[in-house]
């Protein structure tokens, strides 16, 4: 073990004063001392000398009921891939998985629980695969394992989506690896037929060659080409051009012609060429196609629930799954879970934070009787809620719905298509112009001339220009934590001109709000009372004035007579003091006028009736907000401001953002929707960057959305990239990046024009050898590649020396 | 020269034998994880073996 500093944790290396510890190793808390004593108990030690402090901090992992709906049977099935006779096989996303040690905590599993027979970790997708025996050990006793050394499950409905996913890839690879191998074969067994002098030197063994290589292109058309051409046949019975139907005709010309040459042995053919050009165009494709495995860009609400839900039926606990959760049904809410459906408390009080659904900051305090909305979190004690709707028809799930959101979205055609038009169209004029030439010079050159052209002139050098430049800016912006869904999100990026802020969670730090007292001095009795009184309640505010005073004073005192008003605040006799602490309205209720003029969320404080001071509550803006908004303003986007919260903090986002943002407070979703809609039929296009499930719809319905994460991509709503906050700040330059890949692919085109018109030479004068052919094709293919990857690279470095 | 139409017979097939290769390590999922298996194997004990 390396030296660490002596106050941080053996285990998670968070701070830690308290004195936990075994033989020297200190603890921050008796969650991580647990964790560490099971590991040692079963000779997991190794986990600590792979990393440094490697733990995940086990902080209210040890809630047990929390998985009690995985004993539920259908939930199970929804699970668990496949059983078999005392084995089942499940997979879960851990996102905690970060390092070398927690790899090899979670494939030693089965040292801790014999039950488990093998765990397999997949490191990028953040996954584990674990088979299991469920006669040794159940679901829910596994899930509890996981959290219990710090590896909680996101555990969702409909996230089974990667079986369909794994697929596609599977044949895009099977594809390449055949088109590779007819194509290397080929050009092999071309060689002879290039470097001798005539087909007298090769003797009887030109036909073997020449119709080996007829035979090793046949997977090549009708298996690796067959996207092209299924691509082709659906855009033209739309009525529409793609860049694949020039791409599909010149396959076919070139294949058509080599097989006419060489059943009328006037020749080889360019069979190398062709396979050659399919293989590289495959290989850009799944380049271009590069994935991030662990993000989902395409949630909808299902994946923000909890599977399953505890039903109180006849004084009995029961769990069943969210979606056979029925009207009328009374739901038990446990501290930190979200309300699954709409509905109505029966409980005395809740407090909901609600600041996912709406962007509301503070949590709110909820009556006896009052509605509750599907998406909020209870934040205090059990509850007990009557559903009234269900879930699919909450008020949050029926955003879904809206017709708004049906379009499709992006769906104008790539710049790269109209180019392969106008490519297309010079292309059949050059070849009408060469035929009729030589239809009056001489008939006998009409058919290779006009071939040649079609062969030689295929928009392919586009088609791969544009897949490896997308694919190099995809990469590169992935590095610097920008995940584009995919390479239509950049061409939609360089079209936006107005840009849509969110206010909570994306301007704001999430979870990071600030508490501080101002007003007359308190003393320390004044401070013991006060933090006494406030721990008193569960309330979230009033536990934050507990904490911002636990580092001030110790101990607590006895208090007296409280007295908790709900929505208002907190009265209590403590010692010599009367402490109220609450709203402005419930300090005034008794005839206690506040002293000061701050504008903004608080809380009042009265000692004795006598006002005292605010506890206000501000936010946190993340860092370099107010230059990234300058910069994007220099740059001539137009930038707006949507917030579901209280206009409470206009006036610092005015000092933070400038004067001339058009700014709206209290916006449901709905209006979000609603306002990028408005802004989209006056011509704009909008990016909209947001975080909460309240921003879904407008992340959904503008041109580019980006959603927002702070805690490695759990819970992002739809959208078409996900940014990591901490880089909130780099938005601008990212976005002059991707607007740079357009230039690049110009850049690159223009070069394989210059090919073109070589080879156009050729062939208008019916001159184009299958070696000319197959030297051009794999030149033009590679600098291709290779300056496209360049240009991206001195691109991305120019940015990178800029910020 | 007849030696040569056996040569190529024979390399071909060794080709198409690695490229049988290829599509069994893609079926049987080599390719879909490209990272974990490098740090697995710095490992000092042997991972169990799939069992499947």
């Amino acid at each position: 073990m390396l030296s660490m500093p002596k106050s941080s944790c053996y285990h998670c290396g968070a701070d830690c004063d308290a004195n936990i510890k075994i033989d020297e190793k200190l603890f921050c808390c008796e969650g991580c001392k647990m964790v560490f004593q099971l590991l040692d108990e079963n000779g997991l030690c190794q986990y600590y000398d792979l990393s440094d402090m490697p733990g995940i901090a086990a902080k209210g992992h040890f809630v047990s009921e929390k998985y009690n709906y995985l004993d539920n049977q259908t939930i199970q099935d929804q699970l668990i891939q496949f059983k078999l006779e005392g084995q089942a096989h499940v997979v879960f996303y851990l996102p905690q998985i970060h390092c070398v040690s927690c790899v090899w905590l979670l494939e030693n599993l089965h040292k801790i629980n014999a039950g488990i027979i093998q765990s397999q970790t997949h490191f990028e997708k953040k996954e584990i695969k674990i088979v299991y025996n469920p006669g040794l050990i159940t679901l829910k006793e596994l899930v509890q394992l996981l959290s219990f050394v710090g590896y909680e499950p996101v555990i969702h409905l409909g996230g089974n989506d990667w079986l369909k996913k794994k697929k596609v890839n599977k044949k895009q690879l099977f594809k390449i690896g055949i088109a590779g191998f007819c194509f290397s074969n080929i050009m092999m067994l071309s060689f002879p037929e290039y470097l001798s002098n005539d087909a007298l030197e090769l003797g009887n063994l030109r036909p073997f060659f020449i119709y080996l290589n007829l035979l090793l292109s046949l997977p090549v058309l009708f298996y690796s080409a067959s996207g092209f051409f299924i691509s082709a046949y659906t855009g033209l019975r739309q009525r529409w051009l793609n860049i694949d139907a020039p791409i599909a005709l010149a396959i076919v010309v070139t294949f058509s012609r080599s097989v006419y040459e060489i059943l009328t042995q006037t020749g080889a053919g360019y069979l190398d060429s062709m396979s050659g050009i399919v293989f590289f165009m495959l290989v850009g494709r799944w380049f271009q196609d590069k994935s991030y495995d662990s993000f989902a860009f395409d949630r909808d609400y299902t994946s923000f629930f909890p599977l399953g839900v505890t039903v109180l039926q006849s004084d009995q606990e029961l769990n069943k799954p969210l979606s056979e959760l029925q009207k009328g049904e009374l739901a038990l809410i446990k501290c930190d879970e979200m309300i699954p459906a709409d509905g109505i408390l029966i409980s005395q009080s809740a407090i909901v934070d609600y600041s996912f659904v709406s962007g509301e900051n503070a949590p709110i305090e909820i009556k006896q009787g009052a509605m509750l909305y599907a998406g909020g979190i209870q934040k205090g004690r059990a509850i007990h809620m009557e559903v009234v709707k269900p879930v699919g028809q909450s008020y949050i799930t029926e955003l879904w719905n809206s017709p708004l959101l049906k379009s499709e979205k992006n769906t104008e055609k790539s710049f790269v298509h109209p180019w392969s038009q106008y490519f297309t169209i010079i292309l059949f004029a050059i070849a009408i112009t060469s035929g009729f030439y030589w239809s009056l010079h001489d008939p006998h050159k009409i058919l290779p001339a006009v071939t040649a052209v079609l062969i030689v002139a295929c928009p392919c050098s586009l088609l791969l220009t544009v897949t490896f430049t997308y694919g190099n800016v995809l990469r590169w912006l992935g590095k610097q934590k920008l995940y584009c869904k995919n390479a239509s999100v950049i061409e939609a990026i360089h079209k936006i001109d107005t840009i849509v802020f969110d206010k909570t969670g994306t301007l704001t730090q999430q979870e990071a709000t600030q508490l501080e007292y101002e007003g007359a001095a308190l003393s320390k009795s004044e401070m013991l009372a006060i933090k006494s009184v406030t721990k008193e309640s569960l309330h979230p505010l009033s536990q934050m004035i507990a904490q911002y005073f636990s580092t001030k004073v110790e101990g607590v005192v006895e208090v007296n007579h409280i007295e908790n008003i709900l929505g208002k605040g907190t009265k209590a006799h403590c010692g010599e003091y009367d402490i109220m602490i609450g709203s402005v309205s419930f300090l005034a209720s008794h005839g206690i006028q506040r002293e000061d003029n701050y504008v903004g969320s608080m809380v009042c404080l009265a000692i004795n009736g006598n006002f005292k001071g605010v506890f206000k509550i501000t936010h946190t803006y993340r860092v370099g907000m107010s230059n990234l908004v300058a910069s994007l303003k220099n740059k001539g986007y137009q930038i707006h401001l949507l917030s579901g919260d209280h206009p409470t903090e206009k006036n610092n986002l005015l000092k933070l953002l400038g004067t001339d943002i058009p700014m709206k407070f209290e916006q449901s979703p709905e209006d979000k929707l609603n306002y990028i809609q408005m802004l989209q039929s006056q011509g704009h296009r909008v990016m909209m960057v947001g975080d909460g499930l309240n921003d879904a719809g407008a992340l959904q319905k503008s041109n580019v959305g980006i959603a927002v994460t702070d805690q490695s991509h759990l819970f992002t709503p739809a959208s078409d990239a996900i940014l990591e906050g901490d880089e909130m700040n780099q938005l601008s330059a990212l976005i002059e990046y991707s607007k740079k890949a357009k230039l690049i692919i110009t850049l690159i085109f223009s070069l394989s024009i210059c090919y073109n018109i070589i080879g156009m030479y050729f062939a208008t004068r019916a001159q184009l050898s299958p070696m000319v052919a197959a030297i051009l094709m794999p030149i033009s293919s590679i600098s291709i590649v290779a300056l496209s990857a360049l240009l991206s690279f001195l691109f991305s470095a120019k940015i990178r020396s800029k910020n | 020269m007849g030696v040569i139409v056996i040569l190529i017979i024979v390399s071909v097939l060794v080709a198409g034998g690695f490229l049988l290769a290829f599509i069994w390590s893609v079926k049987t999922g080599q390719m879909e994880d490209d990272y974990t298996p490098s740090i697995r194997i710095l490992f000092e004990e042997v991972i169990k073996e799939e069992t499947k």
